[in-house]
């Protein structure tokens, strides 16, 4: 884990050296100023110094918890983050949410019903929702919205706690466009896995000795085949919290997608530095998740 | 004259059958007849490249002369699907964006996948040191977001006109990994063969064993992968286009179309919305079908009954 995660910070803070142009630059391109006052700038944020002792300061910051103080807004990195991460955690979720409450039931039926024209049915379904780019989708549900209800998603961010209502008509519409794919994903894993364990023998035993099908589809059949379909779903998930940058730009939502793209667009890096290393995080924290979780729904997992 | 011309043909059409192109005709037929929603996908992938090679002929106007007479028109017998606010029509600009998704769309999974077969292939074979230190580094790159890493290496390399190439790398990156980790797991069941024991023991130098002996042992598994990004890799050309880190104007594509004219003139032009949408969707879902049938038809293991 650790490993990991220091190689995506070295990663990160060498591209972002590589890039052209740095904040000081941004900042006064196009007007006519004294080069000394550059040179100060930078000498100010520190940017004049090797390459690897920014680096070290950064570290070392890092490992006391302190991101630094955003290079464009001079606010702290953890004061900026923190007002987008409820907006993109809570998007996460819904759409976390609404993704499995399609896929599971669907995918079992599908592989219930396999080769009938409800599984048919249920995989062009899913096979569109892999097609569509999920920020058309948000494009079409704006469009759908405009031209039959004369009404658009509110732009103004309402936390959950204050103001539910509004809260969710803002966050319900790129919830079902990014669910949808989402769904897709995870319905298609959903089939493939339990029609894998519905050909296992301890299904027909479960059969053989007079268990209802309801019981044999849900109690055998499902439980054994929901290791893969937790792993989709869990990782999807830690992708969604950071990626999900085009839909946010679709629905004009603050979130850490839209601020990551700024960040990279002021070459702002404490910010970019501490955004990527957040995602990383929760990527590489919810793999070893996932891999506990393993040991809960099936004991013949072991870590030694 | 030899005694059996007759068998001495019928061996030499056997023998002919089975290579060349009636061999590869069959495998076609055999194909559509046994995958029928392979085929499907492979008629859209298809009917894009002829739409790509042949744009400059079908395509009815200039896909970047602006037009100030004819600003977002409906679709009418003149322009099948109406206008942009620049009056280019938007038909010929969708048939020259699918130059630009075909383009990067193979350039990215050819050569991401290719980089992603050799790495597996090395740190399977070498084993020790240098597999856990590609493993550690692919580790690296598979934890960063997909669409971050993207960001990265567009603004690195600088996007814009002509820089095609750089939307190519940069969309490359995220698919090494992914296919490094594939490649290599099948690779480790490769290496324990006992052909490969008597490669070496004949004096097999390491080169050879893992080019001649390895890699096409694991090209089912390499070719999955391939066409499973090319969707892919159309999908996120598409995103990066929106953003404006991708493809830039003027050139055609399909992301770009959607981000400027398709979000601004919703309500006026919606064609603008929906077209680009429609194109980028058909294509993923053309390769998404022939991919999935082609796994089907490679990898016995997950073939589904």
């Amino acid at each position: 884990m650790l490993p990991t995660l220091l190689g995506v910070a070295i990663l990160t803070f060498v591209v972002m050296r590589l890039v052209p142009g740095d904040i000081v630059e941004l900042r006064y391109a196009g007007g006519s100023v004294a080069p000394e006052v550059i040179a100060r700038e930078r000498h100010q944020l520190g940017l004049d110094k090797p390459i690897a002792a920014q680096f070290a300061d950064w570290m070392g910051g890092v490992v006391t918890l302190d991101f630094g103080t955003s290079l464009w807004t001079n606010r702290p990195v953890v004061e900026e983050v923190q007002i987008r991460f409820g907006l993109s955690l809570e998007l996460a979720l819904l759409a976390t949410i609404l993704a499995v409450a399609l896929a599971v039931p669907l995918g079992v039926i599908a592989a219930v019903r396999q080769d009938t024209w409800v599984d048919y049915a249920i995989r062009i379904f899913s096979i569109g929702g892999l097609a569509m780019p999920s920020f058309w989708i948000g494009i079409l549900t704006i469009l759908a919205l405009l031209t039959l209800f004369h009404w658009s998603p509110p732009l103004e961010f309402a936390p959950i706690w204050k103001d539910p209502v509004a809260n969710l008509a803002q966050l319900i519409w790129p919830a079902i466009a990014v669910g949808y794919r989402y769904s897709a994903v995870s319905m298609r894993m959903t089939r493939s896995s339990v029609l894998e364990v519905l050909r296992e023998d301890y299904i027909r035993t479960a059969r053989a000795k007079g268990a209802s099908e309801r019981l044999v589809v849900v109690r055998h059949a499902l439980r054994n085949s929901l290791l893969p379909v937790v792993t989709v779903i869990s990782l999807e998930f830690a992708f969604l919290i950071g990626g999900l940058v085009v839909t946010e730009q679709v629905f004009n939502l603050n979130g850490l997608g839209h601020l990551l793209v700024d960040a990279v667009a002021h070459r702002d890096y404490t910010l970019i530095q501490a955004l990527v290393l957040i995602m990383a995080m929760i990527f590489v924290v919810i793999n070893f998740l996932v891999d506990m979780l393993y040991v809960v729904l099936d004991p013949r997992v072991r870590y030694a | 004259m030899s005694v059996t011309p007759l068998a001495e043909e019928l061996a030499r059409r056997r023998f002919e059958e089975h290579q060349g192109w009636p061999r590869f005709r069959r495998a076609v037929a055999d194909f559509v007849r046994r995958r029928p929603l392979g085929a499907i996908g492979a008629a859209l992938i298809v009917v894009m490249i002829l739409a790509a090679a042949l744009a400059d002929v079908i395509a009815p106007y200039d896909p970047e002369q602006a037009s100030f007479a004819d600003l977002l028109l409906p679709p009418s017998g003149a322009h099948l699907v109406g206008t942009d606010p620049f009056g280019r029509d938007v038909l010929t600009r969708l048939l020259f964006g699918a130059r630009t998704a075909l383009l990067v769309g193979f350039g990215a999974s050819l050569s991401g996948s290719t980089l992603g077969l050799v790495l597996g292939v090395v740190g399977a074979y070498l084993g020790g040191r240098v597999d856990q230190v590609i493993q550690r580094m692919m580790d690296v790159l598979i934890s960063f977001p997909l669409i971050v890493l993207a960001i990265a290496v567009v603004s690195a390399l600088g996007g814009g006109e002509g820089k095609v190439y750089n939307v190519v790398i940069a969309i490359s990156i995220p698919i090494i990994p992914r296919v490094a980790r594939v490649v290599r797991a099948s690779a480790l069941a490769i290496v324990a063969m006992p052909y490969i024991e008597a490669a070496r023991s004949v004096g097999s130098g390491a080169t050879r064993i893992m080019f001649r002996h390895i890699v096409p042992n694991v090209f089912a598994p390499f070719l999955i992968m391939l066409t499973a990004f090319l969707g892919q890799a159309i999908l996120l050309e598409a995103s990066l286009s929106f953003l404006g880190l991708g493809v830039n104007e003027p050139t055609p594509a399909w992301g770009l179309m959607l981000r400027g004219a398709g979000m601004q003139f919703m309500e006026r032009a919606p064609w603008l919305a929906i077209a680009p949408g429609v194109a980028i969707s058909l294509a993923v879902f053309g390769f998404n079908l022939f991919g999935d049938s082609l796994r089907d038809a490679l990898d016995p293991r997950l073939r589904t009954a």
